[in-house]
C-alpha cells in the first residue's frame, strides 16, 4: 500500500498570529514538504492545480519536475489534474516529458475542478464539466497510446496525423486515477478504462465515499478488468497530531474555527464525527485510518492532507515526522497483513512495464 | 387501505409556537379527509428550529448533518407536504426558506403542498400568494389552491376560529385529494448511474 501527502496549495493567513506567506514562500514551502515526505518514508506527494486565489500551484509539472530533480525514490503525482479547462494535448506532452525527467515515478489524477468562474477563463463551462472530461480523457488516453491520431470531438481543434512528443517513457503512459466526490459518471469512467479511483475522502462525510467506490468497484468487474476488490482504489483523509490528543485539539482549533471551505460553520467535534477528520494522537489516526477499510474494502494508496488552513511550515513538518515515523509504519504493518493476496497494489511505472512486457510474451508465444 | 406518508414542516420559533398549532391543525384534517377517501396518512413532523445549526452548517460545508439529512430525507420521500412559516417582513422567515433552500433538486417536484403561514395581522395574508406560492412553484410542487393564514386574532373568539376551521379542512381535503390520486413518491439515488458509458462517449 502506498502512504503520502496530498496539498491544495492554499495562501492562507496563519489565523494565530494573521501572518500570511508569500507565494514564493508557499511555493518553496510545498517544494520542503515534498522532500521531507521522502526523508521519512512516504511514497507518494500530490499537489493541486489551480488558476484562482487563494492558490499558487498553476504549473503542476515545472513544480514536480524541480521535486522530480531533488528526490530519488517519491512518486510524484497530482490532485487534481483538470481534464476539463486544460487541453488535453498540452496534459499529453507536459507529463510525458515529466515522466521521463522523473524516471517513470509520476501518476496522474484527474479531476473536473468545481469553482465556475474558472471555466471560462480557459473558454469552457463549467455546465459542460461532466462531457468535457469524458470527451479530453478519451483523448489523452489515445493520445499516449497511439503514435499517430486523426480525432474530431466537440471541444478543441480536430487533430490531423497528430503526434503528441515526447512519447511515454518506455511506450507505456503513466497510471492515472479519477476523482470525484460524488458524480457517478466519473466513478464509471474509472471502471471503464481500468484506471484508478480516488474519492477526497475529506470535508465530506464518509457515506459519499462509500456509495462512489462500491460503485466504481462494480462496474470495474463489469468491464471485466479484474474482480471488484481488484480495482484500484485511493483515499483521502485529514489529520492534525500530537502526542498527547488534547494537545492536538487545543493547537488545531483556531486553524479549523477560520479554515476556508468549512471554518465558521460545525464545531470541530461535529466536524471530525461527520467527516474522517481526526485531530488527536497518532494511535488515533492509526485506529481511524485503520477503518476506512471498512467500508472501502483493501485499497492501494492513502493521501494525507497536513498543511492547510495557514498551518505554518514547522507545524507541517512536525506532521510529517510523526506521519513518518509513528504512523505509516503501523498502517502498512496492519493494512499488508489484511490485505489477501490476490489484491494487488498500485500500478507503478515498473509494474506497468513488466505487465505489458508479459502481455507481449504472451501474444509471441500464442 | 392504501397508505401515504405525510411530512409537516414547521418554521415557528417559540416553544409553543402559533405555527406549530397550525400546522397541527392542519395536519389532523388532512389525516381525517384521507381517512374518508380510504387513505391512511402516516404524519412525521419536522421542527425546522430543531434544526438551524446543522442548516447552517449545511449551507457553509456543502453537506447536511445526519438530523437534516434525515428530514430532508423524509421530506424527499413524503407523498404530501405541509408547509407552515410565521411570517417575517412581508415574506416567509429566513429559517423557513433556508431549509426550503437545502432540499435536493427536484425533491419537491409534483409533489402536494399545503402552504400555511402565522403573523399577528391578517394584514400579512397575502404573503402566501406573493411569496410562499410563487418559490414552491420554481421547485416544482403542485400547491393546493386553498393557502391558509392564521392571524392573532383566529386563535380568539368563536366567530374567528369558525372561518379558520373551515379554511382549515377545505385545504387539508384538497391536499388529501391529491395525495390519493398519485401514486407513492420515489425518490432518485443520487448515485446511480442513468446513462451507459458508451452513451457519454458517444462515439468519442
Amino acid at each position: 500500500m502506498q502512504f503520502g501527502i496530498f496539498t491544495v496549495g492554499d495562501v492562507t493567513p496563519d489565523p494565530t498570529n494573521g501572518r500570511a506567506p508569500t507565494e514564493h514562500e508557499r511555493i518553496k514551502a510545498m517544494v520542503t514538504m515534498a522532500r521531507h515526505a521522502e526523508e521519512v518514508g512516504l511514497d507518494v506527494f500530490a499537489m493541486g492545480e489551480h488558476h484562482n486565489e487563494p492558490f499558487v500551484p498553476s504549473s503542476p509539472t515545472t513544480m514536480l519536475g524541480h521535486i522530480a530533480a531533488r528526490t530519488d525514490r517519491l512518486l510524484l503525482s497530482t490532485s487534481t489534474t483538470l481534464i476539463t479547462t486544460n487541453d488535453p494535448v498540452k496534459i499529453a506532452e507536459d507529463y510525458a516529458m515529466l515522466q521521463h525527467l522523473a524516471d517513470g515515478r509520476v501518476d496522474l489524477m484527474m479531476g473536473r475542478g468545481n469553482t465556475g468562474p474558472v471555466y471560462p477563463w480557459f473558454g469552457k463551462d463549467i455546465r459542460a464539466g461532466i462531457p468535457l472530461a469524458i470527451e479530453n480523457y478519451a483523448l489523452l488516453h489515445r493520445l499516449w497510446r497511439e503514435h499517430v491520431v486523426d480525432w474530431k470531438g466537440k471541444y478543441r481543434t480536430p487533430l490531423q496525423s497528430f503526434t503528441s512528443t515526447p512519447r511515454p517513457l518506455d511506450g507505456v503512459p503513466p497510471f492515472v486515477w479519477h476523482g470525484s466526490i460524488r458524480s457517478p459518471e466519473i466513478a464509471e469512467q474509472a471502471a471503464y478504462y481500468g484506471d484508478g479511483f480516488f474519492a477526497n475522502h475529506i470535508f465530506w462525510p464518509a457515506s459519499h465515499t462509500q456509495r462512489m467506490v462500491a460503485l466504481y468497484r462494480q462496474r470495474y468487474a463489469h468491464y471485466g478488468h479484474g474482480g471488484e476488490d481488484q480495482a484500484i482504489v485511493g483515499l483521502g483523509g485529514q489529520v492534525f497530531m500530537r502526542r498527547n490528543s488534547q494537545d492536538a485539539v487545543r493547537e488545531f482549533r483556531p486553524y479549523f474555527d477560520n479554515a476556508p471551505v468549512y471554518g465558521h460553520g460545525p464545531s470541530l467535534e461535529e466536524f471530525s464525527a461527520e467527516t474522517p477528520l481526526t485531530v488527536g494522537s497518532p494511535q488515533q489516526v492509526i485506529d481511524r485510518t485503520l477503518g476506512f477499510r471498512d467500508y472501502v474494502g483493501d485499497y492501494q494508496r492513502q493521501l494525507f492532507l497536513l498543511d492547510h488552513a495557514g498551518l505554518p511550515l514547522k507545524t507541517v513538518l512536525e506532521q510529517l515526522d510523526l506521519l513518518g515515523e509513528e504512523v505509516v509504519p503501523v498502517l502498512r504493518k496492519e493494512f499488508a497483513a489484511l490485505k489477501p493476496a490476490h489484491v494487488p497494489d498500485a500500478p507503478t511505472h515498473a509494474s506497468l512495464v513488466a505487465a505489458r512486457d508479459a502481455a507481449e510474451r504472451e501474444k509471441v508465444q500464442a | 387501505m392504501k397508505q401515504r406518508d405525510l411530512v409537516v414542516v414547521s418554521a415557528g420559533l417559540s416553544q409553543p409556537s402559533s405555527t406549530r398549532l397550525l400546522a397541527d391543525q392542519l395536519s389532523a384534517a388532512a389525516v381525517d379527509a384521507a381517512a374518508g377517501l380510504g387513505v391512511r396518512l402516516d404524519v412525521r413532523v419536522v421542527e425546522v428550529r430543531d434544526l438551524a445549526h446543522d442548516l447552517m452548517n449545511h449551507l457553509l460545508t456543502g453537506f447536511p448533518p445526519a438530523p437534516l439529512k434525515a428530514a430532508l430525507d423524509a421530506v424527499a420521500g413524503a407523498d404530501a407536504l405541509i408547509a407552515v412559516t410565521p411570517v417575517f417582513n412581508a415574506s416567509y422567515s429566513g429559517l423557513f426558506k433556508s431549509f426550503f433552500d437545502v432540499v435536493e433538486k427536484d425533491a419537491l417536484a409534483g409533489k402536494p403542498v399545503l402552504l400555511a403561514a402565522t403573523g399577528g395581522t391578517a394584514r400579512h395574508s397575502l404573503t402566501l400568494e406573493h411569496a410562499m406560492r410563487p418559490m414552491f412553484a420554481y421547485l416544482g410542487a403542485v400547491s393546493v389552491p386553498t393557502s391558509v393564514f392564521a392571524a392573532a386574532e383566529d386563535w380568539g373568539g368563536d366567530e374567528a376560529e369558525g372561518q379558520l376551521r373551515a379554511r382549515v379542512v377545505r385545504a387539508a381535503t384538497e391536499l388529501a385529494r391529491e395525495a390519493e390520486r398519485r401514486e407513492p413518491a420515489a425518490v432518485a439515488d443520487p448515485f446511480a448511474l442513468t446513462t451507459s458509458f458508451e452513451d457519454l462517449l458517444a462515439g468519442r
